[in-house]
């Protein structure tokens, strides 16, 4: 019993923590495409990416189980070339990837919106490059922002539970997490285990937001 | 020296107009770019650092070419010498003063330039602070030494001093001065603040609606030729007050503040806002130091 509590934790924060890396190596260039350019269907794309803070989760599963289902084209393709995404832990990655989007791309857009354009100007002038620019000037000015959307796309991710019941079931040590595993043991009244589950997200998820918080407010002392 | 000769489509408050940018910069000279807002100003000095592109012509600095349509030469602003001050300072807000300074310097020389400046425009003390806990005189202070890093071949300040205090913004004026002086740096001044144009530049470029119309010495610019008066001073008329059977006119020169009486005839063409030249002829002066 402590061993399956084990796993099920440790499944649950490997979740999260490859969602919020994925997140943000997508999040940034995302971010920055919603607000220097100016393509014209940029608020068609700005859209999708809020869909999933007003969509309900099961929609999203709903759709994302039918096309990994070998039934579908994309999911028989898959299954060709052996990757099987429906009730697999690569399949909840993807899942929980798009429904923690605006999670993290938000805060940075928000972020870089702030930031006066001058400063990557002044930088040019200074004869430093565009990838030299982004790294020692833009990244560091926008790194509440980037905190924030680690800590909300982690947090989101570790609390998701429509999504997941919906494309990945409730496979010991592969789908199986936290969130279902709270839910499973109500369902068959083992309130202790339940319980055990339930505070211990509650803690951890409530002591990273508070650390991150007060460094947060600890490194922007002088800024802003 | 630095040639440009350059054409761009502005869209103005009043429409769109077709710039035509032509002026020559000596060596080390101090020229200011001066006219209303709207003019071109600030854009002619973005198409100089590379931030804009010109929609044709050739911009050439000590025989090398940065600019030139015919060519498809447009060096990027990464590979023009140049020092750009910003308005909004522009500082990088996650480093400090001193970051700020060696964030500009590529060579061991560069960075022996930053202890140098860093101590003539007297930043040593905060040389460790944070752009956002300096005032608004210090931070323009450490874009200026920024921009100076690398010893560009022309400095190109964009009303650096516009949000600045009277006070502040002599001090800086003088700093200036004395930057120039040492460095001898050809710099590039946009401003709209007449003294500070008198006291700064050696000559003086006259823009309007996207056209230098002049360029010249700043006292030869603001006064006409037909004045030959000992004692000129250019002012802002404050006031116009009718006094019976004269006119009373307010002027402020600098910080002093001026009274004048003028006839009907003159007091007519002036204006309160108004920019006006106060000239005398007569005049001896007693000259006494202020304690």
């Amino acid at each position: 019993m402590e061993s399956e509590f084990l796993a099920t934790m440790a499944l649950t924060f490997k979740l999260a923590t490859v969602t919020t890396l994925i997140l943000l190596l997508i999040g940034i260039p995302l971010a920055a495409f919603l607000v220097f350019s100016k393509m014209r269907f940029k608020s068609i794309i700005e859209t999708v990416v809020s869909m999933p803070l007003v969509l309900p989760p099961s929609v999203l599963g709903f759709y994302l189980l039918l096309a990994f289902s070998p039934a579908s084209a994309i999911g028989s393709f898959l299954i060709e070339h052996g990757i099987r995404l429906a009730f697999s832990f690569e399949g909840l990655v993807i899942g929980s990837v798009l429904f923690s989007l605006p999670f993290m791309v938000h805060p940075i857009q928000s972020a870089l919106t702030q930031v006066p354009h001058s400063i990557f100007e002044a930088s040019y002038t200074l004869g430093k490059s565009k990838l030299e620019t982004m790294i020692r000037v833009t990244l560091p000015s926008i790194r509440h922002g980037l905190i924030s959307g680690i800590v909300l796309a982690f947090a989101h991710t570790v609390g998701e539970f429509g999504v997941i019941l919906m494309i990945g079931g409730n496979i010991p040590g592969e789908t199986r997490v936290a969130s279902i595993a709270i839910y499973d043991e109500v369902e068959s009244l083992n309130y202790a285990m339940a319980h055990q589950y339930a505070l211990t997200l509650f803690v951890v998820t409530f002591a990273i937001l508070l650390l991150v918080y007060t460094l947060n407010k600890k490194s922007l002392g002088g800024i802003r | 020296m630095i040639v440009v000769n350059i054409t761009k489509r502005l869209d103005t408050a009043e429409g769109s107009i077709n710039a035509h940018f032509e002026l020559t910069i000596n060596d080390g000279e101090f020229l200011t770019l001066f006219g209303p807002s709207g003019a071109g100003k600030t854009t002619l000095m973005r198409l100089i650092a590379g931030l804009e592109r010109p929609d044709s012509g050739k911009i050439v600095v000590d025989g090398e070419v940065w600019f030139d349509s015919a060519k498809k030469i447009n060096l990027p602003p990464q590979k023009r010498s140049i020092g750009f001050v910003f308005q909004d300072y522009a500082l990088f807000p996650t480093m400090s003063v001193r970051e700020n300074l060696l964030f500009a310097a590529q060579t061991p020389e560069q960075r022996h330039n930053v202890d140098e400046l860093i101590e003539l425009i007297e930043l040593t003390a905060l040389s460790n602070r944070l752009p956002a806990t300096l005032s608004g005189g210090q931070k323009q202070r450490v874009a200026l030494a920024r921009a100076l890093v690398r010893r560009p071949k022309i400095l190109l300040l964009d009303e650096p001093l516009s949000a600045l205090d009277p006070s502040m913004r002599q001090k800086l004026q003088d700093e200036l001065a004395l930057v120039h002086k040492r460095l001898v740096v050809t710099t590039l001044l946009v401003s709209h603040d007449i003294a500070e144009t008198v006291k700064l530049s050696d000559r003086l470029a006259g823009i309007e609606s996207g056209k230098i119309t002049r360029v010249c010495p700043p006292m030869e610019f603001f006064s006409p030729q037909t004045l030959s008066g000992k004692l000129q001073l250019i002012g802002e008329v404050l006031s116009i007050q009718y006094d019976h059977p004269v006119y009373l006119i307010t002027l402020l020169t600098g910080n002093s503040i001026i009274k004048a009486v003028v006839s009907q005839k003159e007091a007519s063409v002036l204006s309160v806002g108004a920019k006006a030249i106060i000239s005398s002829k007569a005049f001896n002066p007693i000259v006494m130091p202020l304690t």
